[in-house]
C-alpha cells in the first residue's frame, strides 16, 4: 500500500478502464493508481514496431521489450494485460506519414499523429469494444470539466506538459479519456512507481521518436523512400548559390548546424523547397515569423479573434501571443498572427493554440510570412 | 461471476485423473529407465506400458513408437533433411520444412489432384505431409486418398495426427501413415511430452544423440512421469471419441444461435467434414484480439488463428490459403470444445459474444 492521494476518475465505482500501457514509468504507475483507486483495471500494450534485430536503447518505447516491461507491472499489479500487434495500422498511418512529410521537406510529429490516427482512434475503440467506461493514458495533461464541455489543459508541471501532442483529440475523444497524471509531478511518479513495487521504476524515460531508436531519422527516410533523397542545392535568401546539400530531408527550418558552408555571418535554414530540391539559408534576422496558415485544424473550443491568446509552434519553446485571425471551420484551415516576430517556425509541426493553459485545439503549420512577405 | 469457461481445447484439454494419478505415482518414485535395478526397472516398466497403451490405440507394433518432447520434436524428427510437400494448411511445426505446398479448396479440404499433379511434376519431394485435423478449422483431411496418392508415387506420407486424438479412431491413420506424429496434452495427457510412429527406422534422423534411449531414436533420460501420464491419457482415448459425438451437438448449437444472432457471421471450413468440436468463425470488422480480450474478461478462454507470440500478427495461413482474404481471416475466432464443455458454457459464450457484437454495431451505426 502506498500513501499517495487516489485519484478520481470520475467514474462509477469499480467502472473499467482501460489503461495504454507502453512499459514505461508513466503508465505504468497511472495503471497502479487506477487499480488503487477501485476500478476494473486493463492494461493494453500496443506493439508499433519490429524492434528485432535493433540495437538495444534506453529511452525508447512500445517495441518488444517494452511490451515485456509492461507485462510484468500488470503481473505486478495483477491486472489483465493484453498486447496487441498493430505494427501494419502504425506503419500506414505514422511512419508512412512521418517519412511523406520529410520529403515533402516539412518537420514532422509523428508522436499526434500516433495519439490522433492510433492511442485514440483504433485503441480507444477496442476500449469501447471491451465496455470500458474510459481510457486513461500516463500523459502529462490535465482534463477538466467546464460549462462548455470537457477541456483540456496543460500538465501542472509545465516542464513535462504534454498537451501540446494531444491538440487533434476531438470531444468525443477528450470525454472518454482520462490523464490520472497531468497533476503529478514527474518526481513523485518515479516515487510512487518504487513505493509500488514497479520494476519500471528506475527505467529512463523515452525520449525522441520510439521507432527511430538511434535518432537518426533521415536514414529511416531514405531507407523508405530513396527515390526522394536527391542532392540539391543551398542558396541564399539573396539568390546566391552558396554549396550543394545531400537532401533536404537532413534539414529542418532554424538549424544552424551542419550545413557546412563558410561565411561571414551565422546561416541558418529558412525555408525548404523540397520540389527544387533547394535548401534555403539566411542570417538569423530572416528567420522570424509572425503569420502562420494551419492545416487540419481541431478545435477543442473556437478562438475568438478578438482576444489575444498563445500559440506554441513547437514542443520544447515558450507559448507565443498571438490572435487567431481567421478561423474555417469547413476547409480546416485557420490563420495565426504573432505579436512578435518568432523565430524557426517549421513547416509540418504544430501550432497549438492555449488559452491560459486550457487547449483550445490547433493544426498543422502549412506555411509561414514574416508581414506581407511570403517566405 | 461465473465459473470460467474454457472453450480452447484444441490449444491444450485439461489434464485428465488417469494422467494426473499415473504422473503422481511415476514422480513420486526414483529410478532411471536406463538403470538395470529395481527402481530403473519400475521406471522401465511405466514407459513401456504407456508404449503398449498407445500402440493398441493406434494397432501397431510398439517399437514404432518413439516418445518425444512433444509433436514439434516429433514433426522435425520425421521431417528434418527431406524435400518436403505440405499441406498448406498445415501446423507451423510441419509447414517449417515445406519444401512446396499443396493447396485446400475454399472449404479447407486436401486437393488431391493437384497433389498427385506436383508428385507428378516434382520428383525429388521425398514425403507428403498432411495433418490429420486442422487445428483451426477442425477440417478433416482425406488421409487415405492422400496415402494411396503419395504411396502411388513411391513418397512417404506424414501424418501430424495431433487434433484427431480423440475425435476419430487413430488406427486408420496408423495403417496408413509412413510416419505420424501425436501430443499428449491435446488428449488430456501433460504439456511436453509426444510422440513419433515410424514404419522403419530409415523414416527418421535422430535429432538428439549420444544415447541408447528409445532404440537410439532419440537420446536423453526418458521424461518418465509425463510418459505414464500420455499412456493413462490414451488409455480413454475411445470414451473421448464417444464423448466427442455428443459435444458435436453443443457446437451445432453455438453456430445455429450466433448465425441467428449475427446474419453476417462467416463458419469457416463449414461445408467440409469436420471434428464436431472445432468452430471457426467471424464477423465483419470485428478483431478477433477484440473478441479474445473482451470474452477473455468475461473468463471465457477461446483462441484466435492470427495468435503469434513474438513477430507481427499475420493473418493466418489457414484460412489464407481456404482464399479467406486478410480482413476477414483477422476476424476469425476459433472455439474448441472437450469432453467436459456444458451447454452452459456456450450460453456463457453466446450471451457474451453478443453483447460486444451489439456494442461494436451500435458505435459503427
Amino acid at each position: 500500500m502506498t500513501d499517495f492521494p487516489p485519484i478520481d476518475l470520475d467514474l462509477p465505482k469499480g467502472a473499467r478502464v482501460v489503461v495504454a500501457m507502453s512499459g514505461g514509468v508513466d503508465s505504468s504507475v497511472t495503471a497502479a493508481l487506477v487499480r488503487e483507486a477501485g476500478y476494473e483495471t486493463i492494461g493494453i500494450t500496443l506493439r508499433l514496431y519490429d524492434d528485432n534485430g535493433a540495437p538495444k536503447r534506453a529511452g525508447a518505447c512500445c517495441g518488444g521489450d517494452d511490451a515485456r516491461d509492461a507485462r510484468a507491472v500488470a503481473d505486478k499489479l495483477g491486472i489483465a494485460h493484453y498486447v496487441l500487434d498493430w505494427a501494419s495500422q502504425f506503419r500506414a498511418n505514422v511512419i508512412d506519414d512521418f517519412v511523406n512529410e520529410y520529403v515533402a521537406g516539412r518537420t514532422p510529429i509523428p508522436c499526434v499523429r500516433c495519439n490522433q490516427r492510433v492511442k485514440f482512434a483504433d485503441l480507444l475503440d477496442s476500449a469501447r469494444d471491451l465496455g470500458a467506461a474510459a481510457l486513461a493514458t500516463g500523459h502529462y495533461a490535465r482534463r477538466t470539466i467546464e460549462a462548455d464541455g470537457t477541456a483540456l489543459r496543460r500538465g501542472r508541471e509545465i516542464a513535462r506538459d504534454q498537451s501540446y501532442f494531444l491538440f487533434a483529440t476531438t470531444q468525443p475523444q477528450l470525454d472518454f479519456l482520462r490523464f490520472p497524471l497531468g497533476d503529478w509531478p514527474k518526481d513523485k511518479v518515479r516515487e510512487a512507481a518504487a513505493a509500488f513495487g514497479l520494476p519500471v521504476a528506475s527505467k529512463p524515460d523515452s525520449q525522441d521518436i520510439c521507432f527511430v531508436p538511434d535518432g537518426r531519422y533521415a536514414d529511416l527516410v531514405r531507407k523508405l523512400r530513396p527515390d526522394a533523397a536527391g542532392p540539391g542545392e543551398i542558396v541564399h535568401i539573396d539568390g546566391r548559390a552558396l554549396g550543394t546539400h545531400d537532401g533536404v530531408i537532413g534539414f529542418t527550418v532554424g538549424q544552424r548546424r551542419g550545413l557546412k558552408i563558410a561565411g561571414d555571418e551565422p546561416l541558418y535554414v529558412v525555408a525548404l523547397d523540397a520540389a527544387a530540391r533547394r535548401v534555403v539559408v539566411g542570417p538569423r534576422a530572416s528567420l522570424g515569423r509572425d503569420q502562420v496558415s494551419m492545416r487540419e485544424t481541431n478545435w477543442l473550443s473556437l478562438p475568438d479573434p478578438a482576444r489575444e491568446i498563445e500559440v506554441k509552434l513547437r514542443s520544447a519553446q515558450p507559448p507565443a501571443a498571438a490572435r487567431v485571425r481567421a478561423t474555417d471551420t469547413q476547409a480546416r484551415s485557420a490563420e495565426i498572427e504573432l505579436a512578435m516576430p518568432v523565430e524557426g517556425v517549421a513547416p509540418g509541426q504544430a501550432c497549438v493554440v492555449y488559452d491560459g493553459d486550457r487547449v483550445l485545439g490547433g493544426g498543422w503549420i502549412e506555411t509561414t510570412r514574416l508581414g506581407a512577405l511570403a517566405a | 461471476m461465473a465459473s470460467p469457461a474454457y472453450l480452447d481445447w484444441n490449444a491444450t484439454a485439461p489434464l485428465k485423473q488417469a494422467a494426473r494419478d499415473a504422473m503422481r505415482a511415476a514422480l513420486d518414485d526414483v529410478g532411471n529407465a536406463s538403470s538395470p535395478h529395481a527402481p530403473g526397472r519400475r521406471a522401465r516398466r511405466r514407459i513401456e506400458d504407456a508404449r503398449a497403451i498407445l500402440a493398441a490405440q493406434l494397432a501397431i507394433d510398439p517399437a514404432r513408437i518413439v516418445f518425444t518432447s512433444g509433436a514439434t520434436e516429433a514433426n522435425a524428427t520425421a521431417l528434418t533433411g527431406a524435400r518436403v510437400l505440405a499441406s498448406a494448411i498445415e501446423h507451423a511445426s510441419v509447414a517449417a520444412w515445406a519444401t512446396a505446398k499443396c493447396p485446400v479448396d475454399q472449404r479447407g479440404v486436401l486437393d488431391l489432384a493437384a497433389l498427385d499433379r506436383m508428385l507428378r511434376d516434382d520428383p525429388l519431394l521425398s514425403i507428403v505431409a498432411v495433418m490429420a485435423v486442422n487445428n483451426e478449422t477442425g477440417v478433416m483431411q482425406p488421409i487415405g486418398e492422400a496415402a494411396e496418392i503419395a504411396h502411388r508415387h513411391g513418397r512417404r506420407l506424414h501424418v501430424d495426427a495431433v487434433q484427431a486424438a480423440g475425435r476419430m479412431d487413430l488406427a486408420p491413420l496408423a495403417a496408413v501413415a509412413d510416419t505420424m506424429s501425436l501430443s499428449a496434452h491435446k488428449m488430456g495427457g501433460p504439456q511436453g511430452i509426444g510422440a513419433l510412429l515410424l514404419t522403419d527406422d530409415l523414416c527418421a534422423t535422430p535429432l538428439l544423440r549420444g544415447g541408447a534411449q528409445e532404440r537410439r531414436r532419440r537420446a536423453g533420460t526418458e521424461n518418465t512421469a509425463a510418459i505414464a501420464g500420455f499412456g493413462a491419457a490414451a488409455a480413454e482415448l475411445a470414451g473421448d471419441r464417444t464423448a466427442c459425438a455428443g459435444i458435436a451437438e453443443l457446437r451445432d448449437a453455438l453456430e445455429v444461435e450466433l448465425k441467428a444472432r449475427a446474419g453476417d457471421l462467416v463458419i469457416y471450413g463449414e461445408g467440409a467434414p469436420r471434428s464436431a468440436n472445432t468452430s471457426c468463425f467471424g464477423v465483419p470488422d470485428l478483431p478477433a484480439e477484440t473478441v479474445l480480450m473482451a470474452l477473455d474478461l468475461e473468463q471465457i478462454a477461446v483462441s484466435s488463428g492470427s495468435a503469434c507470440s513474438s513477430g507481427a500478427v499475420e493473418p493466418s495461413p489457414v484460412l489464407l490459403a481456404m482464399g479467406v482474404d486478410e480482413a476477414a481471416a483477422r476476424t476469425a475466432v476459433r472455439v474448441s470444445l472437450g469432453p467436459a464443455s456444458t451447454r452452459g458454457d456456450i450460453d456463457r459464450l453466446l450471451s457474451a459474444w453478443g453483447s460486444l457484437y451489439d456494442r461494436r454495431r451500435r458505435r459503427a451505426a
